[in-house]
């Protein structure tokens, strides 16, 4: 690649990275297949894809996180091997992981120092991290108090603290991976600022997101990944975002749901004063306020963390709260942590947001998980035992009317895809035909075809005339599926919205904390 | 990762883990001077090759049936009681309240009453553990531990100071009365014609050990609280979601296996030696976690786990007996089961797994 | 004075006694700072028992006992490292077979080589650590008080009591003042991010595991060459759980572990003079009471009705990287 410069004489830039047919898999599943990439120096190189589409892979390998199974990396200009994560930090490379990896109980500073002690002893390491962090500081705008423990920073200080690793280990290639998840608008925006000031400084930045929008404000160049492979790599300013989602998947997409008019009814699920406070003594849920009517959807948005999980956790009967709670105008059992039984007796089912962990038991057989949380109804039973027989015909049935693959209800979950684990939770949930349906994440870590499967869904129950409480971090999610968003952030609502008079903008604002007009 | 299909990993990994067990056990007899090919002909000649021996393999399979079985349903809801050793003991206290303290008319009522009385005291002994696990977070091996050197205090104490008969000098209870004595295997296999040797204390728990493996079948993979049992144990976070009390499983699931474990001394304490003495179990409990971890916690292979151990106890009995081996090669041979069918299960598991994989291959390429 | 004598005579024997605690404690939690559970201390104290009563019986070495002692202990920690660490195994099914495994294999061997019932030779002159007289103990015993104490408490013990008593300060510097230290304590609380800071987990946790062998295997050359003469059958007598006892006790702290185990060993000291508390407290305590006290207390902590123990955060689960 060539560019001019100022005298108008061509010069020969090196890329900062390059990488030649990198595969890698993981027992049958090839995460990365043949991929190259050349990463110019001083610029911030966008990576887009969806979920599994192997950009997290791309970029482990690249770090030493894992050893690729074929290809070669150079880095600027020189064949460099990357068998472990030290070899990377010598290359100058630096990592973001979506999960941060600090130690929880340790100082800022011992965080920093980790692996890069100076010596045998650890006071000479502190006193020369804390003065280079002082520097660092001013130079990026990347202050934290060095002496704090890491577990009383907030997410986005912590992600700090991770840039300032990498740059404290000298990388000058600074690789984040879906580093907005956890922020709002806001700090999403300073840590922007931050990656500008970097670039200028003449590091170079690999962004890796599932967001068009981010990719479109702040990268030079972007490759889209799909199913292990490099599909494209354009110049930002020369795409779009409905040309990169196309990409993306592979065929056009429709980027909203139709939506029928709401005909909202009575009142199903009316929310007073809720409050929750955790096991540690957090006040995570401060007196909560909302109501979810007949065939409307409510969308909860909000950064993760904000007091969503646990909203979730006490109306599917988990989590203990005070305050009152009221299906059908009669109230519900908030102050015991074991009410999921009596929850689905009421009426009220609930896709959690993680499948994984809450909707699933990954080591049983799909039929099995086919009645979890509903092993006591009396259809099933058989005298003292479980008809086992009835349960696994019921669940064949099932799997055909979702269409979920493969249609076998003997495979455990784990052998399922994202997309099709999340049918089953959403088969299990939405064919009891329930009077209210929490939905926490619904497409989070869903392939594309998927998410439209299950947005229909939701969409169908409510004009059945159900109610539907939608928690969602992906904001164009709630944005397309709510005909009223609330907005979550501390563990108040900040403010409630029609989902057709409010944008991006307004609701960011409140999903930072800031009061906007009134209700 | 691929997964190994399920006959490999029910039947070849812990075939292969017991040939390792065994292949080391071979070298240590060798080790100390012995011919392990004469070892093993005295084992299976003392053990298997009469009605004498059998007697004894089968009484020691019924304890190790029970305390295995206790330790699988456990392990279910992913708790690890190593507490079997101390239940057991409690287990025997129970039995011996209800055998001398209560006048009963018949051996058949006499069982049945003591039964309930050993599950109960079991049962109570895994109940602390239990409930300071679920309510205050105390990991339960450790407190199953501490709750074995407890039980083991608590029945020196009761044995020296209170149920010892004045004239004794021995730390154990008075002999049990007549009418609770049980029937042996002798006694049940006369009416059949079979001659069974009259001098081993099998006795007609073996069929309770059985009628309990059954009991767990059922319980564990027939029935809600089993369904609930094994969604609890393989994630605590999804059985929280789906409205399982995590309290309630875990006291309800170590009550059972406490119970189990209690119910062992109904064969020490009442079929064999008439009376509670210190130490009745003899490590019994402990050798429930190895039956537990070579049967994979399902009933079936716990009672075949029991037979094997059965059958080295009393192997090992001759060998002390005949040669120059201690009975603590026993020990060792549990030991090494342990390792390799559980600590070590993945050494034995990786490379059958990479083989199939490539047989595989091989064959798709066909 | 009676008072003092009798304090002085049970203190001193809480000296001794809490020393296998105290060096089994220390062990294990290095080896539990680090992410691996280990309750397989009780085996390895009793194999070293044993390899160090044997060869010191054979050799007539006290020293080369020790180092057989401390081998052999090395050796069963490599055994709970393969299983626990490279083969992402349990690593409590991993240390209840070293427990069987070393009580079936101490009694096999010895009854191979010395045929005394699973016993080894009473060891006598350099074949085990005799007391160590501190420099005036004698000229001082007469000075009331506080030479007493010296003489009658402080000096007069075999050398590994004050090795044991060193390794404290020693462990609280390395785990808060030292490189090693950190990274040790960042592996049992993150391992992944000891793993993406360039460093191995695997070398990390081996070393953990291997200096926890080498206490043991002092804890248990302790028990057969200086607490008593020679090795006898199941000699560590549960020792090792109680340790691991105290180290919950003292919540994985390197100070606090050494008062747990000196109240540890304070109970065995008293459970061995039941007499004493009924001559000056007039009351009788059963002695099996006392016996259990140390599981009682552990469970009572354990229950967090005084304080709650939190473990390291990775304790006990395998590092596998995530995908």
């Amino acid at each position: 690649m060539t560019i001019n410069d100022k005298k108008g004489r061509h010069e020969t830039v090196v890329p900062a990275i390059e990488l030649v047919n990198i595969s890698k898999a993981f027992g049958a599943v090839q995460a990365n297949k043949d991929i190259s990439i050349r990463v110019m120096p001083g610029t911030i190189h966008g990576i887009i894809g969806e979920n599994g589409a192997g950009k997290s892979t791309l970029m482990s390998i690249l770090y030493g996180y894992y050893k690729a199974d074929k290809g070669e990396i150079f880095i600027k200009g020189s064949q460099t091997s990357i068998p472990d994560s030290q070899a990377a930090i010598s290359a100058g490379i630096g990592m973001v992981f979506q999960h941060f990896k600090l130690v929880q109980n340790f100082t800022v500073l011992e965080n920093i120092i980790l692996g890069v002690e100076d010596g045998a002893m650890l006071r000479p390491s502190l006193a020369k991290a804390r003065k280079s962090l002082t520097e660092l500081a001013k130079e990026y705008e990347l202050n934290v108090d060095p002496d704090a423990n890491i577990e009383d920073l907030s997410v986005g200080h912590q992600q700090r603290v991770e840039i300032l690793k990498a740059l404290y280990r000298q990388a000058n290639i600074l690789i984040l991976d879906e580093p907005t998840g956890v922020l709002t608008p806001a700090e999403a925006n300073q840590l922007f600022r931050i990656l500008h000031r970097l670039r200028d400084e003449g590091k170079t930045i690999l962004l890796i997101t599932h967001k068009l929008r981010e990719i479109m404000n702040i990268t030079e160049t972007v490759s889209v990944m799909r199913r292990g492979e490099i599909v494209a790599t354009v110049p930002t300013s020369q795409t779009s975002p409905e040309a990169l989602a196309e990409l993306m998947v592979g065929r056009k997409v429709l980027l909203r749901v139709d939506k029928k008019p709401a005909k909202p009814g009575a009142k199903i699920l009316d929310v007073k004063n809720l409050r929750v406070v955790d096991e540690v003594g957090i006040e995570r849920l401060k007196g909560v306020d909302f109501h979810v009517r007949s065939g409307e959807v409510l969308g909860i948005a909000g950064v993760a963390g904000n007091g969503q999980s646990e909203l979730l956790a006490v109306l599917g009967g988990y989590q203990k709260a005070t305050g009152t709670v009221k299906i059908n105008e009669k109230p519900i059992e908030v102050g015991s942590a074991s009410q999921g039984q009596s929850r689905r007796a009421n009426g009220l089912s609930h896709v959690p947001e993680d499948r994984q962990q809450e909707g699933l038991i990954m080591e049983f057989t799909a039929w099995e998980n086919s009645v979890f949380g509903y092993h006591h109804d009396a259809g099933i039973q058989n005298g003292i035992f479980m008809n086992n027989a009835a349960i696994r015909n019921e669940a064949q049935a099932k799997i055909e009317r979702f269409d979920i693959r493969p249609p076998d209800p003997r495979l455990k979950a784990r052998n399922f895809s994202g997309g099709n684990q999340q049918k089953i939770v959403l088969a299990r949930e939405i064919e009891r035909d329930p009077e209210i349906l929490l939905v926490g994440q619904p497409t989070r870590g869903v392939d594309i075809g998927a998410i439209e499967f299950i947005h229909r869904q939701i969409m169908t129950l409510r004009d059945k005339g159900k109610a539907v409480l939608l928690v969602s971090v992906e904001l164009d999610e709630v944005l397309s599926l709510s005909d009223r968003i609330a907005v979550m952030f501390d563990g108040n609502i900040m403010g409630e919205r029609l989902a057709s008079e409010t944008d991006e903008k307004e609701l960011g604002l409140l999903m930072a904390g800031v009061k906007t007009g009134t209700n | 990762m691929q997964k190994i299909p399920q006959w490999a990993d029910v039947v070849l990994v812990p075939l292969i883990s017991l040939l390792l067990a065994a292949i080391i056990s071979a070298l240590v007899i060798i080790a100390i001077g012995q011919d392990p090919i004469e070892a093993v002909k005295l084992m299976v000649i003392g053990a298997l090759g009469s009605t004498y021996g059998w007697g004894y393999t089968l009484y020691y399979a019924t304890n190790f049936i029970f305390t295995g079985l206790a330790v699988s349903v456990a392990f279910h809801a992913k708790l690890f009681n190593i507490g079997g050793e101390g239940q057991a003991m409690i287990g025997g206290l129970g039995v011996a309240i209800a055998a001398l303290y209560i006048p009963w008319p018949h051996w058949s009522i006499a069982l049945l009453g003591c039964t309930c009385s050993a599950a109960i005291f079991g049962a109570l002994w895994g109940y602390l553990p239990a409930i300071l696990q679920a309510k205050r977070g105390s990991h339960i091996v450790i407190t199953t531990i501490m709750f074995n050197f407890i039980a083991a205090g608590l029945l020196n104490y009761v044995l020296v100071n209170v149920m010892r008969p004045p004239a004794s000098m021995d730390p154990a209870t008075a002999s049990f009365p007549p009418a609770t004595h049980l029937p042996t295997l002798h006694d049940l296999l006369m009416p059949l014609g079979i001659n069974f040797s009259r001098t081993t204390p099998a006795n007609i728990t073996f069929l309770i050990a059985f009628l309990a493996a059954v009991f767990v079948w059922l319980l564990i993979w027939k029935t809600r609280l089993g369904y609930s049992i094994r969604s609890f144990g393989q994630s605590g976070s999804a059985a929280k979601y789906a409205g399982i009390n995590p309290v309630k499983i875990t006291v309800i699931t170590m009550l059972i296996s406490g119970g189990l474990a209690g119910m062992m001394s109904i064969n020490t304490t009442m079929g064999e030696a008439e009376r509670l003495i210190l130490n009745a179990p003899e490590g019994a409990g402990f050798i429930g976690i190895a039956v537990a971890l070579m049967g994979r916690s399902h009933p079936l292979g716990v009672v075949l786990a029991s037979l094997l151990f059965g059958f080295l106890y009393q192997g090992g009995a001759e060998l002390a007996m005949w040669m120059a081996i201690p009975r603590e090669l026993i020990v060792v041979i549990q030991a090494l089961v342990i390792l390799f069918t559980g600590a070590l299960d993945n050494m034995v598991r990786l490379p059958i797994n990479a083989l199939l994989t490539i047989i595989q291959k091989s064959g798709d390429a066909k | 004075m009676d008072i003092l004598n009798d304090l002085i005579t049970v203190l001193n024997s809480t000296l001794r006694l809490s020393t296998p605690l105290l060096l089994a404690c220390l062990a294990g939690l290095f080896s539990e700072r680090a992410g691996i559970f280990d309750i397989g201390l009780e085996g390895k104290m009793l194999c070293a028992a044993f390899f160090s009563g044997a060869v010191a019986a054979i050799t007539g070495s006290v020293w080369i006992g020790l180092a057989a002692g401390i081998a052999s202990s090395l050796a069963l920690s490599a055994l709970h490292g393969i299983a626990s660490i490279t083969f992402r195994g349990n690593q409590l099914i991993s240390g209840v077979a070293i427990n069987f495994f070393a009580a079936g294999m101490t009694v096999l061997v010895a009854q191979s080589w010395f045929k005394q019932g699973g016993r080894t030779p009473s060891l006598t002159g350099n074949g085990r650590f005799n007391a160590v007289e501190l420099p005036l103990a004698e000229s001082l015993k007469d000075i009331p008080f506080l030479g007493h104490i010296y003489n009658g408490l402080i000096s007069g013990h075999t050398i590994l009591v004050y090795i044991a008593l060193l390794v404290v300060p020693v462990t609280w510097w390395i785990l808060y003042r030292t490189r090693f230290g950190l990274r040790l304590r960042a592996v049992g609380e993150a391992p992944e991010a000891v793993d993406t800071a360039g460093i191995s987990v695997i070398h990390l946790r081996f070393a953990a595991v291997g200096i926890c062998g080498v206490l043991c295997g002092i804890a248990g050359a302790y028990l057969a060459t200086g607490l008593q003469a020679g090795f006898v059958k199941d000699m560590t007598a549960g020792r090792g759980y109680i340790a691991l006892a105290a180290l919950i006790f003292a919540k994985w702290r390197p100070w606090y572990a050494l008062m747990s185990c000196l109240l540890f060993g304070f109970l065995q000291a008293i459970a061995l003079r039941p007499d004493l508390i009924e001559a000056y407290l007039s009351f009788k305590v059963q002695v099996q009471l006392l016996d259990v006290l140390p599981y009682i207390l552990t469970v009572i902590i354990l229950a967090g009705f005084v304080g709650k123990a939190t473990p390291p955060r990775a304790g006990g689960e395998p590092y596998v990287k995530e995908q």
